[in-house]
């Protein structure tokens, strides 16, 4: 994603998501500048699908869009280090038990 | 975090290999030098859609007009990935814009030379994206992530670019003998300043060593040149083409081809801005921009009246 920059004669910024195929999530693919959501959707039409990487598209200007700061990812994500016993690995089965 | 212990976490990352993204912390060198790296890459694709522009219009076929068309397509879209890139690290497009148009950001000199004939196109393909093609690879695991990630897409897309100007030199080579001399010589001018496009010598390359450091490069410009050169000179012999160096050749010991002295005075008056074409090409990209302006402020203005009627009709409802 972008950083958040202010220049007035400047269209938008827009980050960009695109679904490549049925059945899978929209993925962030860039961004790009438009006056507004049609234009920036049609521009990313020319820019990220040329060769049908997407059947779906989703715009959202950037400044609409709020981080994690990476400063803080320790107090974020380490909780769920020392849980190993939320994955499936951590249970030990006579090797008799079949499908589970 | 003091500044000591964010260095000291940034280097712990890119010595791990893992990728800096756009909200971590890095020093100012490395954004710099990526902001320099990354733009300087964006202006390129954009100027280099000029001497191809030049032959669309002319092209022999229907069938060499649409390719031709979606590659310098290609080229838009891939000047566009790389200027998003850049503005992840805290420059705006304007800003980064203005540099080209003021001559303080520079762009690949290969552009700065003239698409005389219909083989430029075939020679070009072929080199120069092969070129680009050498240099941009290893790119994708540079480590800067936007960057990393923008390059794998242009990678992608690339190896259509080159494949088709290979073909059109395969077709030129097997014409008439006109069109086989054609070919050559657009070998013959285009040979010297794709091997320039690697930039000066190792040892002459003032940024090469931090940035192999900080992996934002992952081979020199010499061992990119020699790679170059190394798979090059064999497609040369498939067309039946010479390369117009008298001391290419083989050497075992090496495993590489031994090659003739660049002529760097060349290459540097190019940079400086005496090249055949610098004035008209970014001429022609002030022009385009200057020229946009009327229809960059109707669609903010458009778009604008449309949110403020929109919103009045909510307001009604």
């Amino acid at each position: 994603m972008a950083q958040q920059t202010t220049n007035k004669n400047e269209w938008p910024l827009w980050e960009v998501f695109i679904r490549s195929k049925a059945g899978l999530d929209h993925k962030h693919a860039g961004s790009l500048h438009a006056a507004d959501a049609e234009m920036a959707i049609e521009n990313a039409r020319d820019v990220y699908t040329r060769r049908m990487e997407g059947v779906s598209i989703w715009v959202v200007e950037s400044k609409n869009i709020h981080a994690s700061d990476p400063g803080e990812s320790e107090s974020l994500y380490d909780p769920a280090n020392d849980k190993i016993y939320r994955h499936p690995t951590f249970y030990n089965l006579p090797d008799a038990v079949k499908y589970m | 975090m003091t500044v000591h212990s964010f260095q000291e976490h940034f280097d712990k990352k890119i010595g791990s290999d893992v990728s800096i993204e756009p909200r971590d912390w890095m020093p100012d060198d490395y954004r710099k030098t990526l902001i320099r790296q990354i733009s300087q890459h964006a202006h390129s694709e954009i100027i280099g859609m000029l001497p191809e522009g030049n032959w669309i219009s002319r092209a022999p076929s229907l069938r060499r007009k649409a390719v031709l068309l979606a590659k310098v397509q290609d080229e838009a879209g891939h000047g566009l990935y790389l200027y998003s890139a850049a503005e992840t690290l805290g420059i705006t497009r304007d800003e980064l814009y203005d540099q080209l148009h003021s001559g303080k950001a520079k762009y690949s000199s290969i552009f700065n030379y003239p698409t005389l004939t219909w083989a430029d196109m075939g020679a070009i393909g072929w080199l120069v994206d092969g070129a680009a093609i050498m240099n941009q690879v290893p790119l994708c695991r540079c480590s800067y992530g936007p960057y990393a990630r923008a390059m794998v897409r242009v990678c992608k897309e690339e190896s259509f670019h080159q494949r088709q100007g290979y073909e059109i030199m395969l077709t030129l080579s097997n014409g008439a003998p006109m069109q086989k001399k054609m070919a050559q010589d657009a070998l013959d001018r285009w040979w010297w300043p794709s091997l320039m496009m690697f930039g000066p010598p190792d040892a002459e390359s003032g940024n090469t060593e931090q940035s192999m450091r900080w992996r934002i490069k992952r081979l020199t410009n010499d061992e990119l040149r020699q790679k170059f050169i190394d798979v090059t000179v064999e497609q040369a012999n498939i067309l039946g083409l010479t390369i117009p160096d008298k001391n290419l050749k083989w050497n075992e010991e090496r495993g590489h081809y031994d090659s003739g002295v660049i002529n760097w005075d060349e290459f540097w008056n190019v940079v400086k801005g005496n090249g055949p074409c610098n004035k008209q090409r970014l001429d022609a990209r002030k022009n385009a921009w200057a020229d946009g302006q009327w229809v960059r402020d109707a669609a903010m203005a458009h778009a604008e009246k449309r949110k403020a009627r929109k919103e009045k009709a909510a307001k009604a409802a």
